[in-house]
């Protein structure tokens, strides 16, 4: 596994994302609460870009005791989603938010100093 | 540009380029050796809504002419077609909605939608289109019947004579019939079937009245399969039809509605042995999946073998009469695999389907996922990809490689 470069940290602002290129593969990296994720960047479902489209927070559906709907809320937790088609994974897991089977290949980021690597 | 998301959030995505936007698609294509593949996508769009100012003065009616570009000029509030409402989008999840309009053409190259069409064509492997409206899908919703002859009449002018001339004939088109008015379904039969890039004429399944087996029609079919041309039905979604009312998701009645419109028309068809009537006229059912083509099966061939007195025209059952006609696969549920081997030998997927990427639509389908499927034999990729189509519509392979798959797949023919 080797370590690649992506970055200095400071440089990376919460919310930012980086898709960095290795050989034939992609790797998408995010800042997410002050914490890096590393995921395929191939979607599970026709192979989009699944790290280069949106970052929206989760939908819930809260329900009253006596089961009766009060709607739709956003949540505070984070999905990315796949442009292609809207396949929607958790930020910090990179599984499918309904089926946790569907789950992109994770990587380490690493931290030295104010570098940021990628293991792949 | 700036997306927004949750709460007001804005998030910065690259603005839209489909080339690049589908570079995994092209990869695909490269990994695969697709180019070797004659590959016929026979249902892909185009928002001819966004070139309304070329096609409405096609329309030959000078009042509702009037009518029509008024209602666009600046500061105008009024519809030109029905528009059904929805969140294909998903709130900004697809981006290729909220940015279109940031993609760059060349302005000196062929018409914008010709430049976009290749693109994604090039990406995916395609050689061939069949192009078609989006917002037109809904004019079978329009109150006014002259109003959508006129529509459909300006918009097969305009694409026969200024969108498919410059695509150097990989776009062709199955032109839309007013199917309000059979007497000008007829009249743009005769006008515009022996147009180049005219493959056939297609049907807008969502409408509130419409039986296909209506005594009215019967000529306008006789004209199509005199033509050797063919017949297509292509449904679609109503959240505001009364059936669909009572869903309170996009996704419910999404779901539901491209699959119903097919069902409803695909039945009264079967029933009324319009397969007897016109046994050489080819009829292609497009984008309502696969999952329902099993289904009507069944219920029809049983509720045939209990009721044979309300269907004399039918010599066999009605499910025989489906495996001869036609079928656009996507959106392809592939959720269970045993499910969807079943359709497919249910359906003689081999002879009777064909690939449809529906690109750019939310729910398109690569030719990956035909490729990839496990259970199919090497000569049912190729025909369902391109083989059938390349007889069917009379599309010529773009390279040796290609001929050389039609022949060895027993599909080559000479036009």
């Amino acid at each position: 596994m080797a370590e690649q470069f992506i970055g200095k940290a400071s440089e990376f602002k919460d919310g930012d994302r980086q898709i960095v290129r290795i050989g034939e593969d992609e790797i998408g990296v995010f800042k997410h609460e002050g914490a890096f994720y590393a995921y395929s960047n191939f979607c599970l479902h026709q192979g989009g870009p699944a790290c280069e489209g949106l970052t929206i927070a989760n939908v819930e559906e809260r329900l009253r005791p006596d089961k009766t709907s009060m709607g739709l809320h956003f949540t505070d937790q984070m999905n990315f989603v796949c442009p292609w088609h809207g396949y929607e994974y958790d930020m910090k897991t990179g599984c499918h938010v309904k089926d946790k089977s569907v789950k992109l290949r994770k990587y380490d980021v690493v931290t030295k100093g104010n570098d940021v690597y990628v293991v792949a | 540009m700036d997306l927004i998301a949750d709460r007001g959030r804005r998030v910065q995505v690259d603005e839209l380029n489909t080339s690049k936007l589908l570079a995994h698609a092209a990869k695909q294509t490269r990994d695969k050796g697709f180019d070797d593949v004659l590959i016929v996508d026979v249902d892909a769009h185009h928002y001819e809504n966004e070139s309304f100012g070329e096609i409405l003065p096609f329309m030959e009616n000078e009042v509702l002419k009037q009518l029509a570009i008024a209602s666009r000029a600046k500061g105008g509030r009024g519809n030109v077609a029905p528009s059904g409402f929805g969140y294909q989008d998903m709130g900004g999840r697809v981006t290729r909605y909220p940015l279109r309009s940031s993609e760059k053409t060349d302005a000196n190259g062929p018409h914008r939608d010709v430049q976009l069409g290749n693109r994604w064509m090039d990406a995916m492997g395609v050689d061939y289109s069949c192009l078609f409206p989006t917002g037109m899908l809904s004019i079978g919703l329009h109150p006014q019947k002259e109003m959508e002859v006129e529509l459909c009449w300006a918009y097969n002018r305009w694409v026969t004579e200024k969108a498919l001339p410059e695509s150097g004939g990989r776009l062709f088109t199955m032109l839309c019939l007013p199917f309000s008015d059979a007497d000008e379904c007829l009249r743009q039969v005769e006008t515009f079937g022996h147009r180049p890039g005219v493959r056939g004429f297609m049907v807008t399944t969502v409408r509130p009245k419409m039986g296909v087996q209506d005594n009215a029609y019967m000529k306008v079919y006789r004209a199509i399969e005199e033509r050797g041309l063919v017949l297509s039905f292509h449904s679609g979604p109503s959240w505001g039809d009364h059936t669909f009312q009572s869903c309170n998701r996009f996704l419910s009645a999404h779901a539901l509605g491209f699959s119903w419109y097919n069902i409803l028309h695909c039945t009264n068809w079967v029933v009324n042995g319009m397969g007897e009537r016109f046994p050489k006229l080819p009829v292609l059912w497009i984008e309502a999946g696969l999952s329902w083509i099993p289904f009507v099966m069944q219920r029809i061939d049983h509720e045939y073998m209990l009721r044979p007195s309300e269907c004399p025209l039918l010599k066999k059952k009605p499910s025989d009469y489906m495996r001869d006609m036609f079928y656009s696969v996507q959106p392809m549920e592939i959720q269970d695999m045993g499910a969807l081997e079943t359709t497919f030998r249910m359906m003689d997927a081999e002879n009777s389907l064909l690939y449809a990427s529906d690109y750019p639509h939310w729910d398109f389908d690569l030719p990956s996922t035909i490729w990839d499927l496990p259970f199919l034999t090497d000569k049912a990729r190729h025909n369902i990809l391109g083989g059938t189509a390349h007889r069917l519509f009379k599309l010529p392979p773009r390279n040796e490689a290609q001929k050389q798959n039609l022949i060895k797949y027993g599909n080559y023919q000479e036009f």
